[in-house]
């Protein structure tokens, strides 16, 4: 494959959906058997960590340490490497079974984390804009009457809320809290000397009882993934789930938790797989975020909020196998407002151009339906 | 100063304000505006049975038969539906009170009078002992309060006094003839009332005094629950609670010096109102009042003021009430109370403003943070002190605990609502955190499990 500066997405959305998803694969078992997954990456992934653009010469002077993760990471069509955490997508990479689109964001260009989720999840132009959610839009576009969203959650997320059919299931038993949120938790007692030394014993009591490799998460990961499976092969219509990750807002050890996420997200996905079984190459999946990191590492091997990110799409007859996307380079003059990957894809549109693509609907009509006002 | 007394009214009286809830006037004259609306049967606990009709149920369910399993097994469901449906009402009232202030009370003093629900038999009548003793009397007279907690059927049962027996009474001598060792005193209830519900330990009463006004005590019993002669229906089948003569212990009972004359059911009756007026309750009531609403070790001014007031009074807890609100010393700024888990659940679910919810959901993450509901372990009720329920395990089930109600509550913005909450103590360092979380759920989480949100 041949990465160029200017050539990849063609300027055009809906060439995204043309090129990657021939029309003749949806014909094989008809509209009512195409499934599509939506993984939010709350609290903004790093794109630049996650398909890391190793090949770009700007990219280990503004990485420092985060890219010795990418030491001995193969590359992929001359530019980008996968992170190595991501072993099943790799091995689903090359048999053409995902794909990545770079640069990519929402309208949205401040960066809080509730505002960028917000736009992300309405559709809006705007934060707060509309109450109802994209993908509860595109459930009500389904030709078939019967069809439903499901969210693997407790609650509805706003990206599946509206006035179609969409529900929400999560196991009775509470998922462990996430280390993301104790982590946060623990600079929140930083200034209560009473709880900060409570918090930390209960934590080193913890660890001592469940070790701390992190396999508690790994497994709670494949159940979430072999569970969307279960509700989207079963009998009462779910077309579309969505399934909500955390512990992305690496601002600090990032090379450790981006990786334990990763391997979370890569756990999740192959579950699904596994789980749709034969459904598998009716199935889109798409990976994305409210927005990216800064480009250059921080003070605390991390990163800040930023602009422009990476989206991930997976599917078992999706012509993967490359990363699309415009490059813009890292040269500070590249960067936006100097300091974030520039996005040069909207992420409306990757998520339009797939969806229109998947369900065979009429691109135009998606982009007005799901995303009004762009 | 103002939002912050605003806060302090709110969260050490009561359990955190509703975001809805609007302010008017000064916190003092919120807290008293509630004292005078006090209506001591809210509505929410109208249709909960009284303490007689369980009590009836609970005497047949014991004198059921053995070999009729289905109807023993219904019988206990329906005991047992009893408490839920109690609980479930007292946990609905205290999110959705407006009131939150006299719930708040109500609850300090229910423990202060503890009873629990491991006792069988007390278990289905405690949400009655409540509604019968604890809400008729809050503004009123300790000593009223104090009758009513000893005779009510709950307390009875749950201190065996249901089981005392005068040696010397009609029906104890007829037992000793009979060669029976049971049939006899039994001294719990008496020792508690003088440790616990008046004097407090170690004021100076001796064992003597515990085992006269254990004799005292006797006849004071729950007919539905005897069997034989003295069931129901022999004294006065429409009352659980009846005097039942032939159990009491006849002659004179010195107690503290003091010598009761042989009075069948008064004799207690003297016997209580004699010990809420003891300067050493005065002393007892003033340092748990203090203690639960300052610190756990509260100063001594503030328990000076609260005495004085017990005894300037004769014990009218509505005048107590106002003496506490009046105190400086329970608005001093530093919040140096930690949360119990009930206090911290029922905030937290006040702070989402969730319409609906499921109370027994409720109650069982109550009992995951380590507190079930009339469940104290002992008759000294809940501790009232942070070293209880400041534990490392303790507040790693909150903190998971905030997530799930985050979640639930994750339409809300919490960067706003923080700020309203905690008006005046709302920290720089949690506004961060708050500001900075991944997720809307998660700011919710993080704002739930603040120091902000542990302490009053």
């Amino acid at each position: 494959m041949i990465i160029n500066r200017r050539n990849m997405l063609g300027g055009s959305a809906a060439v995204i959906g043309a090129s990657m998803l021939p029309r003749v694969a949806f014909a094989a078992g008809g509209i009512g058997s195409k499934r599509m997954v939506f993984v939010l990456q709350r609290g903004a992934a790093d794109g630049l960590g996650i398909i890391a653009p190793v090949g770009d010469p700007n990219y280990a002077g503004l990485r420092g340490t985060l890219a010795e993760d990418y030491a001995d990471a193969p590359l992929i069509g001359g530019l980008f490497a996968l992170h190595p955490a991501l072993e099943r997508s790799a091995a689903m990479f090359a048999s053409g079974e995902m794909m990545a689109v770079h640069a990519v964001a929402s309208t949205y260009r401040d960066r809080s984390h509730f505002d960028g989720q917000n736009v992300l999840e309405s559709g809006g132009t705007r934060p707060y804009e509309r109450k109802d959610g994209w993908l509860n839009r595109l459930v009500g576009m389904l030709p078939d009457v019967r069809a439903s969203g499901i969210a693997i959650a407790q609650n509805i997320p706003l990206a599946l809320q509206g006035a179609h059919k969409a529900g929400s299931y999560a196991p009775s038993r509470l998922p462990d809290a996430d280390d993301d949120y104790m982590r946060r938790v623990g600079q929140l007692y930083m200034g209560d000397e009473r709880l900060h030394m409570l918090w930390e014993e209960s934590l080193a009591t913890r660890a001592m009882a469940e070790g701390m490799d992190g396999s508690g998460n790994m497994r709670q990961a494949a159940d979430v993934g072999a569970l969307a499976a279960r509700m989207l092969t079963g009998e009462d219509g779910a077309r579309v789930a969505m399934i909500e990750t955390t512990g992305w807002d690496t601002h600090n050890g990032q090379r450790q938790r981006l990786g334990r996420e990763l391997r979370n997200l890569d756990t999740l996905i192959d579950a699904l797989k596994a789980g749709m079984g034969d459904l598998w190459s009716d199935t889109l999946v798409i990976v994305a975020t409210e927005f990216g990191r800064t480009a250059s590492i921080n003070g605390t091997n991390g990163t800040d909020h930023g602009t422009g990110s990476a989206t991930l799409l997976y599917g078992g007859s999706l012509a993967g196998g490359k990363v699309l996307g415009d490059w813009p380079g890292l040269r500070q003059s590249d960067l936006y407002q100097a300091r974030d990957l520039k996005p040069t894809s909207a992420l409306e549109d990757v998520i339009t151009s797939t969806c229109a693509g998947h369900f065979a609907l009429d691109p135009e009509l998606t982009r007005e339906t799901l995303f009004p006002g762009r | 100063m103002a939002d912050h007394s605003w806060t302090i009214a709110a969260t050490r009286f009561g359990y955190g304000l509703k975001p809805s809830a609007a302010r008017n006037g000064s916190p003092q004259a919120w807290l008293k505006r509630q004292i005078e609306d006090y209506h001591p049967r809210p509505r929410a606990l109208v249709g909960l049975p009284s303490s007689g009709l369980i009590a009836r149920e609970f005497g047949a369910f014991r004198r059921l038969r053995n070999d009729d399993q289905d109807t023993k097994r219904a019988a206990r469901r329906a005991l047992r539906s009893h408490l839920r449906d109690a609980i479930g009402a007292r946990i609905e009232l205290a999110v959705h009170t407006s009131s939150p202030f006299t719930e708040r009370l109500v609850h300090f003093w229910a423990n202060h009078f503890a009873i629990s629900t491991e006792k069988p038999g007390a278990g289905p009548l405690a949400g009655s002992f409540e509604a019968e003793v604890i809400r008729p009397h809050l503004f009123g007279r300790f000593s009223d309060m104090l009758r009513t907690a000893e005779t009510h059927p709950a307390m009875l049962i749950y201190l065996d006094q249901a089981q005392s027996i005068g040696p010397n009474s009609r029906r104890g001598q007829a037992a000793a003839q009979r060669g029976r060792r049971r049939a006899g005193l039994n001294e719990n209830l008496a020792r508690e009332i003088l440790e616990l519900h008046t004097l407090g330990v170690r004021s100076g009463y001796t064992q003597s005094d515990v085992t006269e006004f254990a004799k005292a005590l006797t006849g004071h019993t729950v007919p539905v629950l005897r069997r034989g002669r003295y069931a129901a229906g022999r004294d006065d089948g429409n009352r659980t609670y009846a005097f039942t003569p032939p159990l009491h212990e006849p002659g004179p009972k010195t107690v503290l010096g003091t010598t009761y004359r042989e009075d069948g059911a008064r004799e207690a009756m003297r016997i209580f109102d004699d010990l809420a007026a003891h300067p050493a309750t005065a002393k007892h009531i003033a340092t748990k009042l203090a203690r639960h609403f300052s610190s756990d070790d509260p100063p001594p001014a503030l328990v000076n003021r609260l005495e004085r007031s017990f005894l300037e009074n004769g014990g009218d807890l509505g005048a107590v009430t106002l003496s506490l609100i009046e105190a400086p010393e329970v608005w001093q700024t530093q919040r140096q109370k930690f949360l119990s888990p009930w206090e911290w659940s029922i905030a937290s679910l006040r702070a989402i403003e969730m319409d609906r919810f499921e109370p027994m959901q409720v109650r069982r993450m109550m009992i995951n943070l380590g507190q079930d509901l009339w469940k104290p372990g002992s008759p000294a009720g809940f501790d009232d002190k942070a070293s209880t329920w400041a534990a490392p395990e303790a507040l790693h089930r909150r903190v998971e605990a905030a997530q799930t109600i985050g979640r639930r509550g994750s339409r809300r913005d919490a960067r706003a609502l923080a700020p309203l909450i905690y008006a005046g103590v709302w920290s720089e360092t949690s506004a961060t955190a708050v500001a900075r979380a991944e997720s809307p759920a998660q700011a919710m989480a993080l704002m739930l499990a603040s120091p902000e949100a542990m302490w009053r």
